[in-house]
């Protein structure tokens, strides 16, 4: 009776295992390729770019010793390293109270004032600058307030302070979220002090986190050009001699070799951060208890003017971009139109840019979402192939690691390449969705591997036991928890694509052109006012998305996913 | 599944080209101005309805640059209005077609490349302006400059704009003038001078008006399209036209060689020097290629085509390269070293 029992069992489950193997070993490869192509590829043509001496494209080893050696080199490395330098000193400490009042103290409406601050994040860098030309520029609102004209050194600082501020926000937010209540209350019972429970408790489990948004505002602006382009005046630095180098005067190797000089510090704090990490290990022991502040008004009543003078800041510059963009003629004429949104006639690219820009953020949106998800459950939740799963990993950790610009100048140089048959793809949309997805790789694939980790293992066995193939069981049980951390993932994405523009640069032609791009056409080209305008449009986009998938996020948690709810009060 | 290969299917839609509606997709560089391009391009496709104009369009530096890179394989199939120093050079490198144009007849010999048939053919003229604005000169105090060495008083200190030679045609036609009327030493140390009070090198040679019209600078070095253009829209500028003279360029048209679609494209030249092109430029220019069309411009005086200097175009497309890296020695990414001296 048994016999033919287990032969009648194992006909189906061979054909759920053939399945399976091709949805696991299938799914890894083709990520494999695409990391291959999209990510190590395109950064090792950098390399060899910036080292073969082409006639005229300033690369190779020569045209290397020469170049660093130049006075003009050291100018613009000089100018580099103390703008950045000077933004981080400014941003770090200052998110890092403002994270601390959100975190740790009871001031009210803190909803409002986290929104307010990560209002940058939805607009590309130029926004700051744009605007900081109409309040501190020679004809701007606040220009009595400066002995001497914005653009310039303290440009350039105010601007990429605004760009890398919720940056830096976000890495604090979370390193102050943890908090082991017991350790305060031990403290206070041995008769410390709030100054002494910072220095030895909060201090030691964030320091990691404050170097961490150092080096990530560090390298965010030492490798930006938006905000130098706008309001750069004369002071040049590096990020934008590689524009210049690249776009300007078709100088690829040049690019090349600037580009490998901007790569060095993110590889660099990318590499220290990973170490301080493994030092530091787990903070968290499982039987924290969650750190709930106690009422204090002189403490509270500091951390709220800091917060709020943060927030005023930023309302004012986003909100003098979206002013200016409805201002006719600044400064002779200050009634409101709508005559900036007029792109037809102007250099740029106009509403073309535009409803490129969305359908790229939108393909770059889905696409991603879709590949990055599937990759990382194929890396967290499915044995075997553990040479395979460690290639994947590293691979997709590089991008953390790659400037955009830098990523940007190794697609023109891959892509480009004399008889690489994927040349048909340069200047197409393909190649951009592809570009950005790869950009902002690591960080959606984190999300995804966080939600995925929270998972039990048990799924899959039973799963396996019930003798569903895996991909049914990751499209039906598996995706569907995840929803929340997938729309996460989607956010992420569509905005990264509506607002980026260190990469595409490079990379667009005339019918693919972006918004972002246009907008640094547009203020190139003097048009400073469809630029703040362009500038609004994605502002108001990505807010508009972003908004759209949060309300899409509560309303599935509160329909679907009540057995959170549940879970949570038992 | 279905419905995941439906929206795969959706997003690969979205992705594909969209079909051209007319025969023959030509792609033209171009440095003209944007708000020139689509009356150019409605003109010109209603005149060849089975051609379509697909521009790629920056300042003349960088096209210039983007053409030279692409020598091997162009990208471009025909160029519509790019200063003739840089359809020179491009020349010399073998890298254009030349074709007599029907209407070829009718351009003066001075606006057409020398040889026969001529690889470039003129369209118009742009000279150097200064745009001058009036508010903030009477809220600072400043007189008005009427000659070139004028800008090089102490009173205008930080006060002037104006575009980068290595980017902007614009900025290369004011050096180059500079130096040939000036002489090589002397115009370099003019230049020296003038560097002293210049707020700021932009990207395109636009700009520098655009930014005197807000007052942002109050002086800006341009061209004169610019300048009209803003003053009808009532910018409170005033157009000096310096009296030692003005550098002037031509805009032109040439076939890129071994272009697929060298026949449309040589359709384009035929249209770019024909009459009713030429009523196309008189809108936007006071001198044209073609004589006898060109309107006077309100805002320009009557002799301004006398004011323009004797240019030496083939002395300053050879020397193009040499001076762009003298330019770029003394003034570009040093600016505040030499400003200290």
């Amino acid at each position: 009776m048994s016999l033919p029992l287990s032969q009648a069992k194992a006909a189906p489950r061979a054909g759920v295992a053939l399945g399976d193997r091709l949805f696991v070993v299938g799914g890894k490869s083709l990520l494999l390729i695409l990391l291959v192509l999209a990510v190590l590829m395109p950064l090792l043509a950098i390399f060899w770019r910036g080292f073969s001496a082409d006639a005229g494209q300033g690369g190779g080893l020569l045209a290397a010793r020469e170049l660093f050696a130049s006075e003009s080199f050291h100018w613009l490395l000089g100018n580099s390293l103390s703008v950045a330098f000077t933004v981080a000193a400014i941003v770090v400490p200052l998110a890092y109270l403002f994270a601390y009042a959100l975190q740790r103290t009871l001031i009210p409406a803190k909803g409002l004032w986290r929104g307010i601050s990560l209002l940058p994040l939805l607009a590309p860098s130029m926004l700051p600058a744009i605007a900081l030309v109409y309040l501190f520029g020679n004809q701007g609102l606040l220009r009595g307030l400066l002995s001497d004209n914005i653009y310039g050194f303290w440009g350039i600082v105010l601007g990429e302070a605004i760009y890398t501020f919720p940056h830096a926000l976000m890495i604090l937010l979370s390193a102050l979220s943890l908090a082991d209540a017991r350790l305060f209350d031990a403290a206070s019972s041995m008769g410390a002090g709030p100054g002494r429970a910072f220095t030895s408790i909060t201090w030691p489990a964030t320091r990691q986190a404050v170097f961490a948004a150092f080096c990530l505002v560090f390298t965010l602006t030492i490798t930006d050009f938006g905000v130098p382009v706008v309001v750069g005046g004369d002071y040049q630095v590096l990020a934008l001699e590689a524009y210049k180098a690249v776009v300007g005067q078709q100088q690829f190797g040049r690019g090349a070799l600037i580009g490998m000089v901007l790569l060095l510090p993110a590889l660099f704090s990318f590499s220290v951060d990973a170490w301080l990490r493994r030092r530091q290990g787990e903070a968290m022991s499982g039987r924290a208890q969650v750190f709930e502040p106690k009422p204090s008004r002189g403490r509270d009543a500091c951390f709220l003017a800091i917060v709020l003078l943060v927030c005023a800041a930023l309302l004012l510059v986003i909100g003098m971009a979206v002013y200016s963009s409805l201002v006719t003629f600044w400064p002779y004429n200050l009634s409101l139109s709508l005559r900036h949104y007029m792109f037809e006639d102007t250099a740029g690219g106009g509403w073309l840019a535009y409803r490129n820009s969305v359908t790229m953020a939108i393909g770059t949106a889905l696409i991603g979402s879709i590949v990055i998800f599937s990759g990382a459950y194929l890396m967290e939740k499915t044995q075997g192939q553990r040479l395979l799963n460690q290639v994947l990993r590293l691979l997709s950790f590089i991008p953390m690691a790659v400037p955009g610009l830098v990523l940007g100048l190794g697609y023109v140089f891959f892509f480009n390449l004399n008889g690489n048959p994927l040349h048909v793809l340069y200047g197409s949309m393909g190649l951009l969705v592809v570009c950005t997805i790869a950009h902002y790789l690591t960080t959606a694939q984190m999300t995804a591997t966080t939600a995925l980790r929270q998972l039990d293992g048990e799924f899959e066995a039973a799963a396996l036991s019930l003798k569903a193939p895996l991909y049914k069981h990751f499209l039906r049980v598996t995706v569907p928890i995840c929803l929340p951390a997938l729309l996460d993932i989607i956010r992420y994405l569509f905005v990264s694509a509506m607002t980026t523009v260190s990469a595409a640069i490079f990379l667009y032609s005339p019918d693919t052109i972006l918004a972002a791009v246009a907008v640094l056409n547009m203020d190139d080209a003097g048009n400073v006012g469809g630029a703040a305008a362009m500038s609004t449009l994605i502002l108001l986009t990505s807010a508009g998305a972003s908004l759209l998938l949060a309300a899409a996020s509560r309303g599935l948690l509160r329909r679907s996913q009540a057995w959170r709810q549940r879970a949570a009060t038992v | 599944m279905y419905k995941h290969l439906a929206l795969a299917a959706a997003v690969s839609a979205v992705f594909s080209l969209q079909a051209s509606a007319a025969g023959t997709q030509l792609t033209v560089y171009t440095a003209l101005e944007a708000e020139q391009l689509k009356s150019y391009k409605q003109a010109f496709e209603k005149a060849n309805p089975d051609i379509e104009i697909k521009w790629v369009r920056d300042s003349t530096g960088i096209i210039t640059a983007k053409l030279l890179a692409e020598k091997d394989r162009p990208q471009a199939d025909a160029v519509w209005g790019l200063a003739a120093s840089s359809l020179a050079i491009l020349d010399q490198n073998g890298m254009l077609e030349a074709y007599a144009p029907k209407d070829l007849g009718k351009i003066s010999g001075n606006y057409r490349d020398a040889a026969n048939p001529p690889a470039w053919v003129g369209m118009d003229v742009w000279a150097a302006t200064i745009c001058f604005n009036t508010i903030e000169a009477e809220k600072q105090g400043l007189s008005k400059p009427v000659s070139w060495q004028d800008l090089t008083k102490p009173e205008y200190k930080g006060k002037i704009v104006m575009p980068n030679p290595a980017s902007s045609g614009t900025g290369f036609l004011d050096v180059s003038a500079w130096l040939q009327t000036f002489g090589e030493p002397q115009g370099w140390a003019y230049m020296d001078a003038l560097h002293q009070n210049i707020g700021q090198y932009v990207h395109s040679g636009s700009k520098p008006c655009k930014l005197a019209a807000a007052g942002e600078f109050p002086i800006g070095i341009s061209f004169e399209y610019p300048a009209v253009q803003l003053k009808r829209q009532g910018a409170p500028l005033d157009i000096v036209l310096p009296k030692e003279g003005l550098g002037w360029e031509i805009e032109a048209t040439a076939v890129i060689k071994g272009s697929p679609k060298a026949d449309a494209a040589k359709r384009l030249a035929d249209f770019s020097a024909s009459p009713a092109a030429m009523e196309l430029y008189k809108e936007n220019f006071a001198v044209l290629a073609a004589p006898g069309i060109a309107k006077p411009q309100t805002e320009l005086p009557a002799d301004y085509e006398q004011r323009l200097i004797k240019n030496d175009f083939a002395w300053a497309s050879k020397n193009r390269d040499q001076i762009l890296a003298e330019w770029r020695k003394r003034y570009d990414g040093k600016s505040e070293k030499v400003a200290q001296q």
